[in-house]
């Protein structure tokens, strides 16, 4: 077929062509889709990570937020409070004691859970409920649990005699017939609460472990009449430990960082008792008003995170590699 | 040194027929015993949300009244209190609209930037993918003093709209990193075929590509959706007018007189919230968890 194109259809085409191959250019279609992304996470997650560093380097306040000039001022300050360092402490210790437990907890509800049953669907939607629930709504239940007169648990144990039934009396010492779970008993409480709250998810990603071993290399353990026991712990550990490692950072930064169940149960509680570093940033920096020191709080978040997530990158390497 | 040889000969133990059948029964009585533990545990707040929802007063205030079950007979009082003198259905409206413009805006940030990374930028590419990662693991916690400045300063607090402006940074890396794998998985071939018959490059990933997509991108849309339902604290932190707050922030704020907890309306409220997003969330899990293992897992 022959045309006959007039120079001005000619240069028309000629226009498109370019832009043809303009979008056929991989690095300017590469960056083209990217950008709004990369401008985006700079905008508003680099800025505010690099000002919440700024801030807790200066004395801003609500009332004046300006950033003028930079001292260690604020972090002595911190340093200094004493609820500043329960609330690292039990950051700490809340996060290392939940997710220890979930890890050995999550092992053994994947292990029983990789057998076919029937009704395992509706199994496995109750046990993920936990954490498919928004945080807030699933720890107010919580808070009714804990209620302090009408908990179900302190139901129970006035039922099996471990506590007292109002004005009952063994001789003059009354018994009290509440347990009061958000008071005395509220890092157990709380930690409770975290690994109800995690557990799914490190469940569902060791079962996703789990089912990735062949076939073959436990049928091989098998035929050998390897025990249960030690086909665990000397097959079956090892070839998923980077699973478990996984499970475990997630459940670690996710732990360390929420604030909403602190929040919801207890606001940190009246002694300070179950303050974590983000409940008392938020109470300092939003309600308080004070921003720098809010800021310097959260920071303390910084490095734990930072070392947790080159672990995950190096997971990440290696499996690619792989 | 006399060399010491073992005579005996190495026999695997293996049990008798009939230890072993004890041994199976044994498991499985272990293994379900295990299972129902676990059930009770994770499920058991769910069953007292909702027989609590259906308690009248005079049951549920009672401490010698057997607390897990109905007592006296159930009542609709306490979802007539929700629906009829609360802002719930408000707030369940925002966090719907919230959730649907984030998801939006996810799509169009994400998916460009997802495929730019799957097969554009080559070993780049794969270090700025794990980077998107990363940044997903910056939590709220960590931002929200800084942001709660930027959201005063452009005069958004105690609108939703602050809200929509910054959710995008949690959904944004964490599904640009989730459609990544998912995109690479898609052979090249198939582009390279479209090209070929006429298509450009843009052209084959936008009617080639996007429609084999179409699970990933579910996935994306149903988990932007839930994790938007999920944050609390830039909503607690920007938003106190009860008709601009989120479903999270308006039951565990509003349905509290002082000290008095209408603990039936609060439980409601969060039954209903809980069961659909736990559905559809259990419905697309196997993706998450592939996202979530780094590619550790084989999927």
């Amino acid at each position: 077929m022959v045309t006959t194109s007039t120079p001005l259809t000619r240069s028309m085409q000629r226009r498109q062509s370019r832009m043809l191959k303009l979008l056929d250019s991989e690095r300017f279609l590469a960056s083209a889709m990217l950008l709004p992304a990369v401008a985006y996470i700079v905008l508003l997650v680099g800025i505010p990570l690099v000002t919440a560093i700024l801030f807790s380097f200066s004395d801003a306040t609500m009332a004046s937020p300006e950033i003028d000039g930079l001292n260690f001022d604020t972090f002595i300050t911190v340093l200094n409070d004493p609820v500043f360092r329960r609330s690292l402490g039990n950051s700490i210790g809340f996060t290392v004691i939940s997710q220890a437990s979930m890890v050995v907890l999550g092992n053994v509800l994947a292990l029983a859970l990789m057998k076919n049953f029937p009704g395992k669907w509706f199994v496995r939607l109750l046990i993920l409920l936990p954490w498919a629930t928004p945080i807030a709504i699933g720890a107010i239940g919580w808070l009714w649990i804990y209620d302090s007169v009408y908990s179900p648990i302190d139901w129970i144990f006035r039922q099996v005699g471990l506590l007292g039934i109002q004005g009952d009396h063994v001789g003059l010492i009354s018994r009290a017939p509440n347990m009061y779970w958000l008071g005395q008993y509220g890092p157990f409480s709380v930690i409770l609460v975290q690994i109800w709250r995690m557990l799914p998810m490190s469940t569902v990603i060791l079962m996703a472990g789990l089912s990735s071993i062949p076939q073959d290399v436990k049928d091989a353990a098998e035929v050998d009449g390897v025990g249960f026991w030690r086909t665990y712990f000397q097959v079956t550990v090892p070839l998923i430990r980077p699973i478990i490692l996984v499970a475990f950072l997630f459940g670690v930064i996710f732990t360390f960082t929420d604030m909403t169940i602190i929040h919801v149960l207890t606001r940190g509680g009246s002694d300070n008792s179950t303050q974590v570093l983000a409940s008392y940033a938020y109470y300092k920096g939003i309600d308080g008003g004070n921003l720098s020191q809010g800021a310097a709080i959260a920071v303390f978040m910084l490095p734990v995170l930072l070392g947790l997530a080159m672990i995950l990158l190096r997971i990440a390497r290696r499996s690619e590699v792989r | 040194m006399a060399e010491k040889t073992d005579t005996r000969v190495h026999r695997p133990h293996i049990p008798s027929p009939a230890r072993r059948r004890v041994n199976r029964l044994g498991r499985g009585g272990f293994q379900a015993a295990t299972i129902a533990f676990f059930t009770i545990f994770a499920a058991f707040p769910f069953y007292w949300m909702l027989i609590a929802t259906f308690k009248t007063n005079q049951d549920l205030y009672r401490p010698l009244n057997n607390p897990f079950i109905f007592n006296q007979p159930p009542t609709l009082d306490n979802l007539k209190l929700l629906f009829n003198e609360t802002n719930y259905t408000v707030w369940i409206g925002n966090s719907i609209f919230i959730g649907i413009v984030v998801v939006l805006i996810t799509l169009l940030l994400a998916v460009p930037a997802a495929y730019a990374l799957a097969r554009l930028s080559g070993r780049l590419g794969e270090q700025l993918g794990i980077l998107m990662f990363m940044v997903y693991l910056i939590p709220p916690t960590l931002l929200f003093i800084p942001m709660s400045r930027v959201i005063t300063v452009l005069g958004l607090r105690d609108s939703i709209w602050s809200l929509i402006l910054v959710y995008p940074t949690f959904t944004v890396p964490f599904c640009t990193w989730l459609l990544m794998g998912f995109m690479k998985s898609i052979p090249a071939d198939i582009e390279e075929q479209a090209t070929v018959d006429g298509y450009t490059r843009f052209g084959a990933v936008v009617r080639v590509i996007m429609p084999l997509a179409l699970p990933g991108l579910l996935t994306v849309v149903v988990f932007s959706f839930t994790l938007t339902m999920h944050e609390f604290i830039y909503a607690l932190a920007f938003v106190s007018i009860s008709a601009q707050k989120v479903i999270s922030i308006g039951v565990t704020s509003e349905l509290i007189r002082g000290d008095v907890y209408f603990w039936q309306s609060i439980m409601s409220a969060g039954i209903i919230v809980a069961i659909p997003v736990a559905i559809i969330y259990n419905v697309f899990l196997d993706r998450f968890v592939a996202g979530f293992t780094l590619g550790a897992v084989k999927g």
